[in-house]
C-alpha cells in the first residue's frame, strides 16, 4: 500500500494516520484464544510469529472458560481458536494449514504433494501415538507409567527415524512438521521432570536430541516459550488431575 | 496405469474412501486386495508404521492414512476436469479439515462404542453420547446436497462410512442411531450419497460388511471386564 507524502505538516500527519490505523485493523484482524501452557496454542503461535503476522493473545482461563469461547468453539469448547476477519478456526493443525494457505510468506508446508502428505502423516503419528502416552507418563506411577513410556519410547523411536540426518523436519529450514511436533522440544522435557521419568533419553535418541538444540535455538521459536519455572508448577498440579486439554 | 496402487479391502469404509477419491478424479488404479488376517510384505513395507489398510502407492511412493490420502489424490490430481474435493477458499478448507478430524475422531468412536457397549446403563450412555456427536453433523449438512455443495467433495467421502456402514453397526449393535425422524437432514444426504455414481459402484455387499464388523465386535466384547 503506497501513500503520498506531502510537505504540509497536516498532510504528514494524515499518512501516519493512514498507517496506523492499517496497522491497528491488521493486528485486530486476527486473534489467538489461548492457555499460556497449551502445546497445542504454541503451534499457532510459532506459525504467527515466523510469518510475521501480527495478532492479539487472549489467555483463557481453562478452567473458568469463557462464554466467547464456547461460542467460537462449541464442538470442542477448547483452545486454541484462531479467529481471523471474525471467523473462528479451531485444532491447532488445522489452523496451522490455515495460516499457511492464507499468509504465502515462510511458506511451512512443502510443495510437493508427497512430501506434503508425508509432513500430514507424521504430524498426525506424534498427535495419537506419542502426545497421549507421553501425557499419561507424566501423569501416572508405577506400572501403569512405564506402561505410558515404553509406548512414548516405541513411537520416539520411529520420528528418531525421520530426523536423521536433516537439520530440521522442513530440511534446512523450520517447517510444517517441526511446528507441528515442536512442542516435544519444550513440554517433554517438562512432564519428564515432573513425572519423574525419561522418554528423550539422548544416549538412545540422539538425532531427535540435536533436532532439539536446533529448534530451541531459534530466536523465533524460543523467545515464545512459556516461562519454564511456571509450567512445572502448573504441570505438578495437574499430575494426578483428568487433562483439562 | 502401473502408476497408482492402492492396497485395501472391500469392506473397509477407509479404503472405500480412496477408490471413491480416485474414481470422482477420473484416475485408473490397481486394486491390491490385502487379507488382513496374513498381511502382506508389501502391505508391511508400504506402512511399517501401522501396517493397516488403505496404502496408496503412486509411482512408488506410498501414503498412509485416509484423510491423508484424500489430500494427496486431490493436490496430485488437478487438472483433467477433474473437480477439488476440498474447497478452494482457505477458511473452507479450515472448516472441511475439521469437520473430517471431528467424524474421524468423534463420530466413528462414539458410534463404535455405542454399537459394542452391552445392554444397560452404560449402552443407554454410549448411545446417548454417538447422537450427541452425530447432531453436530446433522447442523452442517442442513440446507445443502452434499457438505460438498452441489457435488460431493472431501467431507463428504470422509463421513460417507454413515450412508452404509452405519446401519450395519446399528444392526450389529441393535440400536438406531440415524433415522428420518432424528436426523431427516443427515438421512437424506446419506440417500443421496450412497446412490450417486462413483460411490454406489464400490460399495461392498452387506453380509461382507456384517462379518467384518461382527469379528471385531465380538472380539471387543470378550476383552471387555466381566461385571459381578
Amino acid at each position: 500500500m503506497s501513500y503520498m507524502i506531502v510537505k504540509d505538516e497536516k498532510g504528514i500527519i494524515e499518512v501516519k494516520w493512514q498507517i496506523w490505523r492499517k496497522t491497528m485493523e491488521r493486528r485486530e484482524d486476527v486473534k489467538l484464544f489461548n492457555f499460556h501452557a497449551s502445546p497445542f496454542g504454541q503451534r499457532v503461535i510459532w506459525a504467527l510469529k515466523l510469518k510475521g503476522v501480527d495478532y492479539e493473545c487472549i489467555e483463557e482461563d481453562i478452567f473458568n472458560k469463557s462464554n466467547l469461547l464456547l461460542e467460537l468453539n462449541p464442538v470442542h469448547k477448547k483452545v486454541p481458536v484462531l479467529v481471523h476477519c471474525n471467523k473462528p478456526i479451531a485444532e491447532s493443525l488445522v489452523i496451522l494449514e490455515y495460516i499457511d494457505e492464507t499468509w504465502k510468506q515462510y511458506p511451512l508446508m512443502p510443495q510437493n504433494p508427497y512430501q506434503r502428505a508425508h509432513a500430514r502423516f507424521w504430524a498426525n503419528f506424534a498427535e495419537h501415538k506419542l502426545l497421549d502416552a507421553a501425557w499419561m507418563a507424566m501423569r501416572s506411577s508405577g506400572e501403569e507409567q512405564e506402561k505410558a513410556v515404553n509406548e512414548a519410547r516405541e513411537a520416539v523411536e520411529k520420528i528418531e527415524e525421520e530426523i536423521k540426518g536433516k537439520r530440521f523436519f522442513g530440511r534446512d529450514n523450520i517447517g510444517f512438521l517441526d511446528i507441528a511436533i515442536g512442542w516435544i522440544s519444550y513440554w517433554i522435557p517438562v512432564w519428564e521432570e515432573v513425572g519423574s521419568m525419561k522418554i528423550l533419553d539422548p544416549l538412545k535418541f540422539p538425532a531427535i536430541n540435536a533436532w532439539i538444540t536446533n529448534f530451541l535455538s531459534h530466536p523465533t521459536i524460543n523467545d515464545t516459550l512459556p516461562q519454564r519455572d511456571n509450567m512445572i508448577v502448573y504441570y505438578h498440579s495437574r499430575r494426578k488431575e483428568v487433562s483439562p486439554f | 496405469m502401473g502408476e497408482v496402487k492402492l492396497i485395501g479391502t472391500h469392506q473397509s469404509f477407509p479404503c472405500a474412501r480412496i477408490e471413491w477419491g480416485l474414481k470422482i478424479k477420473g484416475v485408473e488404479y490397481e486394486y491390491l486386495k490385502e487379507d488382513l488376517s496374513n498381511k502382506s510384505d508389501l502391505l508391511i513395507e508400504s506402512n511399517p508404521v501401522h501396517k493397516k489398510v488403505p496404502v496408496l502407492i503412486h509411482k512408488g511412493n506410498p501414503i498412509a492414512e485416509s484423510l491423508v490420502i484424500l489430500e494427496y489424490i486431490d493436490e496430485t490430481w488437478k487438472d483433467n476436469n477433474a473437480h477439488s474435493l476440498l474447497p478452494q477458499n482457505p477458511y473452507e478448507r479450515a472448516l472441511a479439515r475439521f469437520w473430517a478430524k471431528f467424524i474421524d475422531e468423534k463420530c466413528v468412536i462414539s458410534v463404535w462404542g455405542a454399537c459394542v457397549a452391552q445392554e444397560g446403563e452404560e449402552k443407554e450412555k454410549a448411545v446417548e453420547g454417538a447422537i450427541e456427536t452425530l447432531s453436530h453433523l446433522e447442523k452442517q449438512i442442513k440446507g445443502k446436497k452434499f457438505f460438498g455443495g452441489e457435488k460431493i467433495g472431501y467431507l463428504d467421502i470422509v463421513a460417507g462410512w454413515l450412508s452404509y456402514w452405519l446401519s450395519v453397526l446399528e444392526e450389529l449393535g441393535e440400536i438406531e442411531l440415524v433415522n428420518a425422524e432424528r436426523f431427516p437432514c443427515l438421512h437424506e444426504w446419506g440417500k443421496n450419497f450412497i446412490n450417486t455414481s462413483p460411490i454406489k459402484d464400490c460399495i461392498p455387499p452387506r453380509e461382507d460388511v456384517l462379518a467384518y464388523f461382527s469379528f471385531g465386535i465380538n472380539y471387543v466384547r470378550s476383552m471387555a471386564p466381566n461385571k459381578a
